[in-house]
């Protein structure tokens, strides 16, 4: 096994496929959180193969989708600092802040480079005492245990030109910001699968019982979604609502120890805005304060700026599973990945990218179920 | 950005330090130096879920079947019907 092809497998997929149409009775509305999901379905055309009586929105597990106009603008700005290098992951380059992107930023001679990983930024830092290194550290809780491990290594090694704008964020949160609003219309949620590897998935089991929702622990490739669908509409249908996980290969209820305890070490919970959906209690992380000295915003000294969003942009809408992106009148018109309204439409795990890049294109609005 | 790929560990660099355990991971021809600070049991031979250069997981190789094995019953028994 390579633990990638043989979930690609049409067989596979088709008596998934029919498993599921067997036991779906009635209409379910079905999320899945994590945008990486969100194109794994998209590019399959899963979508196409599953009953009319399913409908699947696409989630907010999209980080460069959900970090706020003002933080990309303090990225922007950090950049221009003279002496400043800023290190990011590619998708957070083309994301429109209120005054440009940070590829716009680099376009006008700031040094800004795309990395792989966030210890590249750290071994640049070391490579560069005179040069001051920033990295943008985004992500949910897959991405905390890497930036928590390189703030670690920037203080076991001294590596005081090393910092990080922080903008991490948590799914927990999010899932039930999205189940307590009034226009909610997700019966049941794939759960992240790469962000329960770190985390596991107790603390989701909470939620579960309070909103009496089905969570299924989903993987990303084409089988592991269909097998998801499939356990969640046979919970919905037995009116059950538990947390299972379909992603067990990598998987454990208790997540991964080592990663969760580096994340703790470094990090602490906080509020957080989030682009186009708002203020969530407890749904980020900041650095705490041993390894504050690494905080790109204290280092940079910089005013808050509250920033507006493109009037627009629907994202706040798309990103609750509240509207599909092809319901958006901009859709393919005023905003492409080129020219982009807002965050969905640019990032590699954006939904409005999905769409742009795999649904038919004579699919309008009026086939948005 | 939480993508991870399944690669198989074909060299553990020697180092005293667990935290800095790093190792050769093949990416179906790939190879990547990939930090074990996460994953401090892996061995070479085994398959680990890597995100931004750091092994989140070490593939579970039965469970990894688990899915395949259903279908295959499932199968079987739309047969007998």
């Amino acid at each position: 096994m390579k633990y990638v092809d043989e979930y690609n497998d049409a067989q596979a997929a088709a008596r998934l496929c029919s498993a599921i149409r067997s036991v779906v009775k009635r209409p379910w509305t079905l999320m899945e959180i994590c945008g990486g999901q969100t194109h794994s379905i998209l590019k399959s055309g899963l979508e196409d193969l599953l009953p009319p009586a399913i409908t699947l929105v696409h989630g907010p597990g999209c980080p460069v989708c959900v970090t706020p106009v003002g933080l990309i603008d303090r990225a922007v700005e950090i950049a221009r600092v003279p002496g400043v290098t800023f290190c990011s992951f590619g998708d957070m380059l083309r994301v429109p802040g209120s005054a440009g992107s940070l590829l716009d930023a680099k376009a006008a001679g700031a040094d800004v480079r795309i990395i792989y990983s966030p210890l590249d930024a750290v071994a640049l830092a070391k490579a560069n005492p005179a040069q001051q290194v920033v990295f943008f550290a985004v992500g949910f809780e897959t991405t905390a245990p890497a930036n928590a491990m390189a703030v670690r290594t920037a203080e076991r090694e001294r590596v005081e030109n090393f910092a990080i704008l922080v903008a991490h964020v948590r799914v927990p949160p999010a899932i039930e910001a999205i189940l307590s609003a009034s226009d909610c219309r997700v019966n049941a949620f794939l759960g992240p699968g790469h962000v329960c590897t770190v985390m596991g998935y107790e603390e989701y089991e909470p939620i579960a019982a309070r909103y009496h929702v089905p969570i299924v622990v989903t993987g990303f490739e084409p089988v592991d979604l269909l097998e998801g669908i499939y356990m969640a509409v046979c919970q919905l249908e037995e009116r059950r609502a538990t947390v299972e996980n379909q992603y067990t290969r990598s998987v454990q209820r208790s997540g991964n120890r080592d990663a969760q305890d580096c994340v703790a070490e470094v990090f602490q919970v906080v509020r957080r805005q989030w682009r186009g959906i708002g203020e969530i209690a407890d749904s980020g992380l900041a650095l705490r304060a041993p390894y504050r000295r690494f905080d790109a915003e204290e280092r940079f000294a910089l005013g808050t700026q509250s920033a507006a969003e493109a009037p627009e942009c629907i994202a706040g809408f798309v990103l609750r599973g509240v509207c599909k992106p092809i319901e958006c009148p901009a859709f393919r018109t005023r905003c492409t990945p080129e020219r982009p309204l807002g965050a969905p439409m640019v990032s590699s795990e954006g939904a409005c990218a999905a769409y742009y890049r795999y649904a038919r294109p004579d699919l309008s609005s009026a086939h948005a179920r | 950005m939480c993508l991870a790929v399944p690669g198989k560990v074909v060299a553990i660099v020697p180092d005293g330090d667990t935290v800095l355990r790093r190792a050769t991971v093949d990416f179906g021809g790939v190879r990547k130096d990939v930090a074990l600070a996460f994953t401090p049991d892996a061995q070479i031979g085994d398959y680990v879920l890597v995100h931004v250069g750091f092994a989140l997981s070490v593939i579970d190789e039965a469970e990894a079947g688990r899915v395949f094995e259903a279908l295959r019953q499932m199968g079987e028994l739309e047969e007998l019907q």
